[in-house]
């Protein structure tokens, strides 16, 4: 059984609730207990229908002001697959929220309300989820029961997303048309729309191949852990532990580490249920090399010829998730890539990014919080990276506030800084 | 070969990275140890990432000294087999050095005082980073729970001010005095615990399958006959063949009917179940709706 990770977005009214519930309970996830609990709270406050927001908005602070202050991440699973889905609310720090959810996502889930159609926010749903390389977007068109089923309708919004969606980076594009509260094309096929060929939308999140959305070809090893027992059964066992982050390692390959540039083959990989043929992404796993070479913690084991980039000067798109101070050109923080910590220097900001209508304002001076923006960064240590486009592992990084210790930025790079 | 993981697998690899990356980064990390099943698979999870080297960190058990005994045996032979060393945080100790109050009355439960204990014990031993079994599939407030999550010098978790998570990317910063309470089995359901636990033939302690016991029935719970509860004059005890889904402080886990003898049979009784582990079988989540907000923002597991 596979595991799909998907991230949903969507403001108070558009009905995301009602389908993420409708799919946990027709996938028998909610418990009688919960239920129960929910439909008690709905009752008590007043409310007319049981609101199964409450199965989530557990905090305090959340039922009193009936929002939802983060992510919320919920589970369930058909015979046919484990799903994750990352719940984004759709309001306050919407951005750094999306943001969060969307970076382990395998697919994105954006809801439309066929009455009103696209909205400022079904674009800044997409734009983000093509900004953190989505591998899937779905587009659900949902209340088809308030337009009567019209195909009209959703022929309508679909052409029109499309037109916006050649502007973003979307590389499989689903529309699906629903009605979230009446059941239509969630679970089963509907029958009150004998025009849509499709399949329901839990039919598609079965099936969406995900596979193939990991890069099998850039073999990158990020070291983590040096494995040394230090006991007599293992006296010179030396074996470098890490997630693999790209490509497929084999024992007899030809490898490359990191900065020091010694090349060795691999010896073995090992796990403790024994050795295995290959490792792939995102395998956790231990690799032996036939050399002793000096390696540790934040190197990198690839292939001599396909290597990443290495550089301290890069560019990369941020986005600022921080109430407190904003980021501008000279801050300093600190930097987290792969198993690599150092620190950057801002060097430049470029520009900042509208998110509603990707206009880049070059005049800006610094990025607020759920701002976004392309930046270039000089870094105190060597960097290997790739760009994230290629690889989401190894293009990735956090910024951290030396001195709250807060994660503050999130950044996807674009790749070595260009020399002008 | 077609690059395919399975979700147990898939899960596994996120468990193990998060480990070694707390190994990696904290300089006293620590794994409470109960000898629940979700404790007895992090455990497991740890192991492996460090093989063939034994665990880089001890393991620490919060006992409330109201323990099953099967429990404690399974821990000692446990702790034995892997050669780990073990903290014992005693809440007896709290209460005779005065720093906890033991409840009084029938429904009095030790739950609520482990986290003095808790507390008191990540102080004294310096620990910076504390793995815990919890999942987001068990509990609301636990659903909006980081990985990485921070406490400050108070133990305190505020769930409106966490750190945003991204990627694999873990911000284990903090100062002297803090530290991070660590849940590697963040992403697991309980049915993908027992899955796991069939899979790789883990053992558990025996009272997770099903045996006869002496019990009563308490708020519609099964609660085994032991010294450490009170009952009152209206309760009866009978014996039953019941299973433990969780285990905890034997005042307040309750058991539940079962005849599953067999890793296979739960399960298939936990496919099946229609109500969550918490609500079943934990007196102390039943408080409030807030329970476990409440005590998690105090410091609690």
């Amino acid at each position: 059984m596979e595991l799909l990770r998907f991230a949903t977005a969507g403001s108070v009214d558009d009905g995301k609730s009602t389908l993420i519930g409708r799919l946990l309970y027709d996938s028998k996830s909610i418990f009688e207990d919960q239920l129960e609990s929910i439909e008690q709270t709905s009752r008590d406050r007043g409310d007319e229908y049981t609101n199964l927001a409450l199965l989530t908005d557990g905090l305090r602070a959340e039922r009193e002001q009936g929002i939802t202050i983060d992510v919320a991440y919920r589970y369930f699973a058909t015979p046919k697959r484990k799903f994750i889905i990352a719940d984004t609310p759709g309001h306050i720090q919407y951005t750094r929220n999306m943001v969060t959810g969307c970076s382990t996502a395998d697919l994105a889930l954006v809801l439309v309300d066929a009455r009103n159609g696209i909205v400022e926010q079904s674009r800044r749903h997409a734009f983000l989820a093509s900004l953190l390389r989505v591998p899937h977007l779905v587009v659900c068109i949902n209340k088809m029961d308030l337009v009567d089923y019209d195909q009209e309708v959703f022929d309508e919004i679909k052409e029109e997303f499309r037109a916006f969606a050649t502007k973003l980076d979307v590389t499989d594009l689903t529309f699906i048309p629903i009605s979230a509260l009446k059941g239509d094309n969630v679970v089963h096929r509907s029958e009150n729309m004998p025009w849509y060929e499709g399949t329901s939308l839990l039919h598609h999140l079965e099936e969406v191949f995900i596979s193939s959305d990991r890069n099998l070809i850039d073999a990158r090893f990020p070291v983590q852990y040096v494995i040394r027992p230090m006991s007599d059964a293992h006296h010179d066992y030396r074996g470098y532990a890490g997630t693999v982050a790209g490509g497929v390692f084999k024992p007899g390959d030809e490898v490359i580490v990191l900065p020091s540039g010694f090349t060795s083959t691999i010896e073995a990989i090992e796990t403790p249920d024994g050795p295995v043929d290959e490792a792939f992404a995102p395998m956790a796993v231990t690799i032996r090399l036939a050399d002793e070479i000096d390696i540790s913690r934040g190197d990198m084991i690839c292939r001599p010829h396909n290597q990443p980039q290495i550089g301290q000067d890069l560019d990369a798109m941020i986005c600022w998730m921080s109430e407190q101070g904003s980021l501008t050109p000279r801050d300093k923080y600190l930097f987290k890539h792969t198993t690599r910590t150092g620190r950057v220097l801002v060097k430049d900001l470029h520009y900042r990014l509208d998110v509603n209508t990707l206009h880049r304002d070059h005049d800006a001076t610094g990025l607020a919080l759920n701002e976004i923006g392309r930046v270039s960064l000089r870094a105190t240590v060597p960097v290997f990276f790739d760009d994230y486009r290629r690889n989401r592992e190894t293009g990735s990084f956090i910024l951290v506030d030396e001195a709250t210790n807060n994660t503050v930025g999130a950044g996807m790079i674009l790749g070595p800084t260009q020399q002008v | 070969m077609d690059y395919e993981l399975s979700h147990l697998r898939m899960l596994e690899a996120e468990s193990i990275h998060i480990i070694r990356e707390v190994a990696a980064e904290f300089e006293r990390p620590v794994l409470l140890f109960s000898g629940g099943k979700d404790s007895v698979v992090m455990l497991h999870l740890a192991a492996k990432a460090f093989w063939p080297a034994r665990l880089p960190f001890p393991v620490m058990h919060v006992d409330t000294g109201h323990n099953f005994v099967e429990v404690i045996e399974f821990r000692d032979r446990t702790v034995e087999r892997l050669g780990l060393r073990l903290v014992v945080a005693s809440v007896q100790e709290s209460i005779d050095a005065g720093r906890a109050v033991e409840e009084t009355g029938p429904r009095a439960s030790r739950n609520r005082l482990q986290t003095v204990t808790l507390l008191d014990a990540i102080e004294a031993n310096r620990f910076d980073a504390v793995f815990g079994g919890a999942r987001r599939d068990e509990e609301k407030a636990r659903a909006k729970e980081r990985v990485y999550s921070f406490r400050d010098e108070f133990g305190q978790w505020d769930p409106k001010n966490q750190r945003p998570e991204l990627w694999s990317l873990y911000n284990g910063k903090h100062r002297k005095g803090e530290h991070i309470r660590v849940f590697p089995l963040s992403n697991w359901t309980e049915l993908d615990i027992w899955q796991y636990i069939a899979e790789e033939d883990i053992e558990l302690p025996p009272i997770y399958y099903a045996h006869h016991r002496e019990v009563f029935r308490r708020d519609g719970m099964l609660l085994a006959v032991t010294p450490f509860v009170t009952m009152m004059d209206t309760e009866e005890t009978f014996e039953a063949l019941v299973r433990f889904r969780t285990v905890g402080d034997a005042t307040c886990t309750g058991a539940v009917e079962s005849a599953a003898t067999t890793i296979d049979d739960v399960i298939v009784e936990t496919a099946a179940t229609r109500i969550t582990e918490r609500g079943a079988t934990r007196a102390d989540d039943r408080i409030s709706e807030a329970g476990m907000e409440d005590r998690k923002k105090e410091g609690y597991f």
